[in-house]
């Protein structure tokens, strides 16, 4: 694909960025994009095992109908720390923050992101309001659920809400800096050659998902500091009492928060072109409609935050409008799909890790997405909204879909991030483990829904008994396929194998350099002359 | 209400069978498509596994099957689009002599009122066949009016009124629930809806005696807070008012409705009406919700009277 002259002095591991320094110092100040990536990654894998073990008490409260293992108050504070965490902290810098800001300059040939220093500051601002939000758990908590719908956020709860409130909103500056980055770096640090044709199609979706970022993120950090403001000064602005709107918080709160899905579905699907190409050996099928379906799903995602409230009172022929434009933001995914799906035809389909986690995300994204078109469908909507079936739909969205691919993504650079081979087969099984215990989670919810078991119930009626017990069984097979990788990977960096540059085989910039790469990545700036997956100019690695 | 494990909920109104049957229609789409990528996903990884001695062929992208896997999604979603919505619209216009129940939600628990002047609580009789209208609003924070059997649901926000409406199909009992978190016992915040034949409903209704109609304690309320010494003379009169329309001082013409009248009650300086003062104090902190909606009764009963 490109031409970096063979060194044999820089093939020997004389210097990476892991190795090149290791004072706590050289972490805590760096300006690598790659360290920072493995900061987020220490941050995120943190933040996920607390909201998860949030989930843990959720699921066990819901095996019997009565409320008996934790109060009403102490179920409402944990679904709200499970929200909180996992979608502020957790999903939404997964992917970007870690995998983008590692791979970004290296798929773009360039040596940092344009900001090396405000990519720093980012990292920082993450944890800190992570920090923060997690103090106003140990305080006594937060039980406005992570939708902090006014007036019983800004007015009736009793919980630490504006401090979970300053900590979503230093995240979200975090956020929006890190976007920023992106954009910037994507059209100025570009390797010669590299024009946006070529690019892999993981940089257009994370370009997309930037701009959502710095487009949407304000809105969410000024509606949420109006909150702050009318729960600390008593100012009229949600609360009808005082002369506010309680609606107007909604299209506030949604205008950001249904981008924020695609925020975090947008990195997922950039991580499944990249690992489905490769595991094919085939140039991802119809690249340029893939690319800009990214760019179609972040325009139209802007104009359906109303099908969050058909029955918010919102006027009819609103919700009408909003309704058809949900159901457009469906066909870019449903093009994405059938693009990697045919990508497989006339390959060479190699089942291996990454690709059974992508294959994964593909079924799960899948059956996400068509559940979506019920939810589109007003009249449905009326029924299941505020049900499990939202529940089940958009887990399936963002843990069948954002999680697994973050995880296919992780073991696919995994050897280039830390020079380590992930165990094979231990990464196949957990995989599988993974698949079954999410669709025994999940599933049962969407017939728990379409009965009529509301969210966020503590305690619910006897009949919905049987389906909770499966789901929370698929829960704790769910937990073992996420602590398998977490135990298996951590054990690969001492243990591993030794990773080659390439060891699967892939096109791309960030394989032509070693692994792990030298600070500066490359040894001298890559001349791009193929376009992306130039497939054909590559050996089949057979192993 | 069947405490065993059901895989389908029953279908107690109007709603129930149309809804069903759009959902079912979904239903299908979706199992089609998920079992057509599946099957797709198997066939082709096993037939193109990786194996010694075989090159992946290039293939290039047929700009036909892109639209088509376009256009195809593209005309289903135009279906479910028009089928929903001309559903949704009948769900938002109860016919004109829909029988009008009040609710009131707080935290936690729903009121309702009868036209009777019968009240409950966590509890709605309804009468089988009878299309009956909800006007609901809430105290505090935003609920919802949860009818799992009749498959409607309608979030109840303070400041408005939100009508559901819906006619009972099959006599029982149903379940109530909260739909919209509202803090702390939101999960307790449930009831049940009981659907009687005419004949049990009215026994019901009648069954105290001790509740008086809302209307009447809204003319009550009338002379008491002295609506009456300006209305009719500096200020309009209330009778006919409502569902006409009214000229507002900045030239806008509305249709006096619910929400009209409550805000005319709650904040009159918001709309004030063609040809008089802004007279009027603000009777909010100094009627409950309930003590509003008897006034809206009492103004609706002035039809068909000479001024």
């Amino acid at each position: 694909m490109t031409s970096i002259p063979y060194n044999p002095a820089f093939d020997e591991r004389s210097h990476t960025y892991l190795n090149i320094d290791y004072g706590v110092r050289s972490w805590l100040l760096t300006t690598d994009h790659k360290r920072i990536a493995i900061l987020y990654m220490l941050g995120i894998t943190f933040f996920f095992f607390i909201g998860g073990a949030a989930a843990v008490l959720i699921r066990i409260e819901l095996m019997t109908p009565a409320g008996d293992l934790l109060s009403d108050d102490t179920y409402n504070k944990m679904f709200t720390l499970h929200g909180v965490m996992m979608v502020f902290f957790f999903l939404i810098p997964s992917i970007p923050a870690v995998l983008g800001n590692f791979l970004i300059p290296l798929m773009l040939g360039a040596r940092d992101l344009a900001f090396p220093r405000l990519n720093l500051m980012s990292w920082y601002l993450y944890m800190i309001g992570g920090a923060i939000a997690l103090t106003a758990l140990i305080l006594g908590g937060v039980d406005t659920g992570w939708t902090f719908y006014t007036p019983y956020s800004s007015v009736y709860s009793n919980g630490y809400v504006v401090m979970t409130i300053v900590g979503i909103f230093l995240a979200g500056f975090s956020s929006i800096l890190t976007g920023l980055n992106f954009i910037v770096t994507t059209h100025k640090m570009r390797a010669p050659g590299l024009y946006w044709t070529r690019l892999p199609l993981f940089i257009w979706s994370m370009y997309a998902t930037s701009v959502m970022q710095v487009l949407g993120t304000p809105v969410v950090a000024i509606t949420l500091t109006l909150v702050a403001i009318e729960r600390l000064f008593h100012v009229g602005i949600f609360n009808p009492a005082w002369g506010g709107d309680p609606i107007l918080f909604q299209h506030l709160f949604w205008f950001y928060s249904h981008p924020a899905v695609y925020i975090m579905v947008l990195p997922s699907m950039a991580v499944v072109s990249e690992i489905v190409a490769c595991f094919s050996h085939q140039r991802v099928y119809g690249y340029i409609f893939v690319a800009f379906s990214s760019l179609a799903i972040a325009l139209i995602s802007f104009l359906v935050w109303g099908h969050h409230m058909f029955v918010s009172g919102q006027s009819t022929y609103a919700s009408m409008i909003f309704s058809i434009l949900s159901f457009m933001v469906a066909i870019p995914s449903a093009v994405k799909v059938f693009n990697w799906t045919a990508t497989l035809y006339r390959g060479s389909v190699d089942l291996k890790t990454p690709m059974l986690y992508v294959l994964g995300f593909i079924g799960l994204f899948t059956l996400g997405g068509l559940t979506g078109l019920f939810l589109a469908s007003i009249a449905v909507d009326v029924h299941v909204t505020d049900t499990y079936f939202i529940v089940a739909h958009f887990h399936y969205i963002m843990v069948g879909g954002a999680v697994s691919a973050y995880l296919g993504g992780i073991h696919f650079w995994w050897p280039k991030m830390t020079g380590k081979m992930y165990p094979e087969w231990w990464g196949r099984f957990a995989a599988f483990v993974l698949f079954i215990g999410f669709n025994l989670t999940f599933f049962p919810q969407f017939i728990l829904g379409y009965l009529g078991m509301p969210r966020r119930y503590h305690a619910y009626a006897e009949e919905f008994q049987v389906l909770n017990v499966m789901s929370t069984a698929g829960a704790s097979i769910l937990a073992v396929g996420y602590l398998l990788p977490f135990c298996y990977l951590i054990w690969s960096l001492k243990y591993g194998k030794t990773a080659p540059a390439n060891p699967f085989g892939a096109a791309g910039l960030e394989w032509q350099t070693t692994s792990p790469p030298p600070t500066l990545n490359f040894e001298s700036t890559p001349i791009v002359e193929d376009e992306a997956y130039a497939y054909d100019k590559i050996e089949v690695p057979y192993d | 209400m069947d405490k065993q494990f059901q895989w389908w909920p029953p279908q107690a109104s109007n709603f129930a069978p149309p809804v069903d049957q759009l959902y079912l229609f979904l239903l299908a789409v979706t199992a089609f498509f998920t079992l057509l990528i599946f099957a797709c996903i198997v066939y082709l990884a096993l037939k193109y596994r990786r194996r010694r001695g075989r090159r992946p062929a290039p293939v290039q992208t047929n700009h036909l099957l892109e639209i088509t896997w376009t256009a195809i999604p593209f005309a289903l979603t135009l279906v479910m689009f028009f089928w929903a919505s001309g559903l949704f619209v009948r769900m938002r216009e109860p016919p004109a002599d829909a029988m009008q129940i009040d609710v009131v939600a707080k935290q936690w628990m729903w009121k309702v009122q009868h036209p009777s002047g019968r009240r409950e609580i966590d509890e709605l009789h309804v009468p089988l066949g009878r299309p009956i209208k909800l006007d609901m609003t809430s105290e505090a924070v935003i609920h919802s009016f949860f009818l799992p059997a009749f498959r409607t649901k309608q979030d109840v926000v303070p400041g408005a009124y939100n009508i559901e409406w819906f006619t009972p199909t099959r006599v029982g009992e149903y379940h109530l629930f909260c739909a919209e978190y509202c803090g702390t016992q939101h999960s307790k915040m449930i009831g049940r809806v009981v659907v009687q034949t005419p004949a049990e409903y009215q026994a019901w209704v009648a069954g105290t005696g001790v509740d008086e109609a809302p209307a009447v304690v809204g003319a009550r309320l009338f002379t008491q807070f002295q609506c009456n010494t300006c209305h009719g003379q500096r200020a309009p009169t209330l009778a006919n008012l409502f569902g006409s329309t009214v000229k507002l001082s900045d030239g806008a013409a509305i249709t006096a409705d619910d929400n009209y009248l409550r805000e005319s009650i709650l904040a009159p300086r918001a709309k004030i009406v063609a040809g008089y003062q802004p007279l009027m104090p603000t009777y909010a902190g100094q009627l409950t919700e309930e003590q509003v909606m008897d006034l809206i009764a009492y103004i609706k009963s002035l039809h068909n009277q000479q001024p």
